[in-house]
C-alpha cells in the first residue's frame, strides 16, 4: 500500500505537532518525559509515512542502515556516563551534520540523473551542504576538546580571522558558481572548503565557553535540517530545523547573557586559557592573605546552621561528587539544616550540565535554585560551600570595573555568613581572573580532590564529631 | 486561472512561521531542563533521516547514491535512538521529594 502524497502531508503535519507538543513538555520536569513520548512518536510517523509514500522503491539499505543506526544508538544511550553528556551531544551534532551533507549531495545526483536540476535547487543543495559540514567538523572539534583529546584552550594564531573571512568568501563564492553552472568540482571544493571552516571557527573557543559552543552547534543542527527541508521541499524537515535552530540559538543567547559576552566576542574572541600555577596551594593561599580551614571547621559551622547552600561548578562534574553532596544533603537535613543547591546558567560544560548530576544523585529538583531565584536568599544563609566552581560567585563581577568579568551576574555567595571553598589549588577559574571572595573575612578554603573533602564531611557528621 | 505560487515560497512561509513558534515554545522551557532540551532537538534533527530514507529508497538514483543514502540513514538513525533514548534516561532521573 502506498500513501497518497497528500495523506503524508498530512502525516507529517501530525509529526510537527507532536514534535513542538515535545518541547512543550520539557517546560517542566514532571510534564518532560511525557513530552520526549510525544517526540518519539512524531518520528514513528514521520518515518512510517515516509517509508509508505511512492518515492520510497527499495527497502534494503534501509533496512540494514536503520537497524544498525538503532543497535548503535541504544547501547550508546544506555552506557554513557551522565557526566559525559556534552561529548554525546557533541558527537551526535556531528552525525546530523554529516547526514544533512549526505542528503544533500544524494539529492543532487539523484536528481542531476533524472535532469530535474534548476539554479534555486542547487543553492538550496548548497546551502545543506554547507551548514551540514560547518556542523559536521565544529562538533567533531567540539567532541575532541570535551574529550580531552585536544588541548581544551583556544587555539590562536595571527591572520585567524582574515583566514576564517577568506575561507567564508571562497565558500559562498563556490556556492554561487555551483548554484549557476551545476559544476560537480565547484560542489566539491565547496564541501571541502565548508569542513575546514568548521574546524578554524571551533579552534579558537576555549572548553570553558562550551556552553556557548554546544547551543551553537544545536543552532546549526537544526539550520542544517531546515536546508535540507528546502532541497527536499519538505514542510516537516523545515519545520523541525526552524523549532531546533532557534532552541540553539535561545540557549547560546541565554549562555551568552549569563557571561555578561556577546555572541561574537565568544566566537572570535578566545576568551580565558588553561593557566598552570600548579604552585603548592597551602603555601600561594597563605602568602595571599588566603584563609584555609580543615574539613571539621566546615563541619562544625554547618551541623548547627539553619541554611546551607551548595554552589556546584565543574569541578564538582570531574570529582564525581555529586553522589558524596547528595549524602551530605541527607545528613544535614537528618539535623535539621536546611539544604538547597544554586546554579549559575554557565556552571559546567553545557547548559544545565549541573541540574542533570544533581539528579542522576536523586536530589529532589525542589531543591535546585536557579540564580535569580538564590540570590535573594544568600544574606539569611548560615554556610555557602562551593564546590569547583569559581569565577560564577566571584564579587569582581560586580565591584571591579577593571576586570574582564565585570558585569556577569554571579552567585552572591559572598553575603552569607560564611562561604567555604572546595578547591584543588589556589588556580583561578577559566577567565583567568582572581577570585575577590578567597579574600574575604568570612571565606576560607579546603583544599584536596572535592569527592574526598565531601566523604570526609560526611563521616565527620555520621561519628557525631563535636 | 491564476498563476500559482512558487512551492519554495510557501517553504518559506513555513519556515518563518517555525521560526516563531519554536522562540516562544523554547523561552518557556525550564532552565533546569536545559540539558534534556539540548538531547531532545537532537533527537528530533534526526529528522534528516526522512531525507535520507528518500536518497537511500530511490533505486534510479544508481548504486552510489543509494550508499550515499545508506550513510545518511545509518548516522540519522544513531541520532533518532540514540538522542531519544538518553534524553527519557535523564528525564527519568528528575524527581520530586517524596
Amino acid at each position: 500500500m502506498t500513501l497518497s502524497v497528500n495523506l503524508q502531508a498530512v502525516a507529517y503535519l501530525v509529526s510537527a505537532v507532536l514534535f513542538i507538543l515535545a518541547l512543550k513538555g520539557l517546560t517542566h520536569p514532571a510534564s518532560a518525559r511525557r513530552g520526549n513520548l510525544y517526540g518519539m512518536l512524531g518520528m514513528l510517523i514521520a518515518v512510517v509515512a515516509t517509508l509508505m509514500g511512492d518515492q520510497v522503491q527499495s527497502y534494503g539499505f534501509i533496512i540494514v542502515g536503520m537497524t544498525l543506526g538503532a543497535i548503535i544508538g541504544v547501547i550508546v544511550a544506555l552506557r554513557i556516563q551522565m557526566t559525559a553528556m556534552p561529548q554525546l551531544v557533541a558527537a551526535l551534532h556531528s552525525f546530523v551534520g554529516m547526514a544533512a551533507v549526505m542528503v544533500a549531495i544524494g539529492t543532487f545526483l539523484a536528481k542531476r540523473g533524472a535532469g530535474e536540476l534548476n539554479a534555486l535547487l542547487m543553492g538550496e543543495i548548497s546551502a545543506g551542504v554547507v551548514i551540514g559540514a560547518i556542523t559536521f567538523t565544529g562538533s567533531v572539534i567540539a567532541f575532541g576538546k570535551l574529550q580531552g583529546l585536544l588541548g581544551g584552550s583556544p587555539v590562536k594564531f595571527k591572520g585567524q580571522h582574515l583566514l576564517n573571512a577568506l575561507l567564508g568568501i571562497a565558500t559562498l563564492a563556490l556556492a554561487v558558481h555551483f548554484a549557476m553552472t551545476g559544476s560537480l568540482i565547484s560542489l566539491t571544493l565547496m564541501t571541502l572548503l565548508a569542513f575546514t571552516l568548521g574546524v578554524t571557527l571551533i579552534i579558537p573557543i576555549g572548553g570553558a565557553d562550551m556552553p556557548v559552543i554546544i547551543s551553537m552547534l544545536n543552532s546549526y543542527s537544526g539550520w542544517a535540517a531546515a536546508a535540507t527541508g528546502f532541497t527536499l521541499h519538505n514542510n516537516l524537515l523545515i519545520i523541525v530545523g526552524a523549532l531546533v535552530g532557534c532552541s540553539g540559538a535561545i540557549l547560546s543567547y541565554i549562555m551568552c547573557k549569563a557571561m555578561n559576552r556577546s555572541i561574537l566576542n565568544v566566537v572570535f574572541g578566545g576568551f580565558g586559557s588553561d593557566s598552570s600555577g600548579e604552585d603548592s596551594a597551602g603555601a600561594v593561599a597563605a602568602g595571599k592573605g588566603v584563609k584555609s580551614a580543615a574539613v571539621e571547621d566546615a563541619v562544625y559551622w554547618m551541623e548547627d546552621a539553619n541554611r546551607v547552600i551548595i554552589i556546584p561548578g565543574y569541578g564538582m562534574a570531574v570529582a564525581q561528587a555529586q553522589h558524596a553532596l547528595k549524602e551530605l544533603m541527607e545528613l544535614l537535613e537528618a539535623r535539621g539544616v536546611e539544604v538547597k543547591f544554586g546554579i549559575h546558567p554557565v556552571a559546567g560544560r553545557m547548559p544545565g550540565h549541573m541540574n542533570v548530576l544533581l539528579a542522576e544523585a536523586d536530589i529532589p529538583y525542589d531543591r535546585v535554585l536557579e540564580m535569580d531565584e538564590i540570590n535573594p536568599d544568600f544574606p539569611s544563609t548560615d554556610v555557602v560551600l562551593v564546590v569547583g566552581a569559581n569565577d560564577v560567585v566571584n564579587p569582581a563581577a560586580k565591584e571591579d570595573k577593571t576586570s574582564p568579568i565585570y558585569g556577569m551576574p554571579i552567585l552572591e555567595a559572598g553575603r552569607a555568613r560564611q562561604v567555604y571553598f572546595l578547591k584543588r589549588s589556589m588556580r583561578p577559574g577559566y577567565s583567568g581572573v582572581d577570585n575577590l571572595l578567597f579574600y574575604q573575612e568570612n571565606t576560607s578554603l579546603v583544599f584536596g580532590d572535592a569527592k574526598d573533602t565531601i566523604e570526609g564531611m560526611n563521616s565527620a557528621l555520621k561519628g557525631g564529631g563535636h | 486561472m491564476p498563476e500559482a505560487l512558487d512551492p519554495s515560497l510557501v517553504a518559506l512561509y513555513v519556515f518563518v512561521l517555525a521560526c516563531f513558534i519554536g522562540y516562544w515554545v523554547v523561552w518557556g522551557v525550564t532552565p533546569s531542563l536545559h540539558t534534556p532540551l539540548v538531547a531532545l532537538t537532537n533527537a528530533i534533527s534526526g529528522i534528516v533521516l526522512v531525507g535520507a530514507l528518500l536518497v537511500a529508497g530511490d533505486p534510479e538514483a544508481g548504486l552510489f547514491t543509494q550508499i550515499i543514502g545508506f550513510i545518511a540513514v545509518l548516522l540519522a538513525s544513531i541520532n533518532v535512538f540514540g538522542g531519544f533514548l538518553v534524553t527519557h534516561r535523564m528525564l527519568s532521573m528528575f524527581k520530586k521529594k517524596k
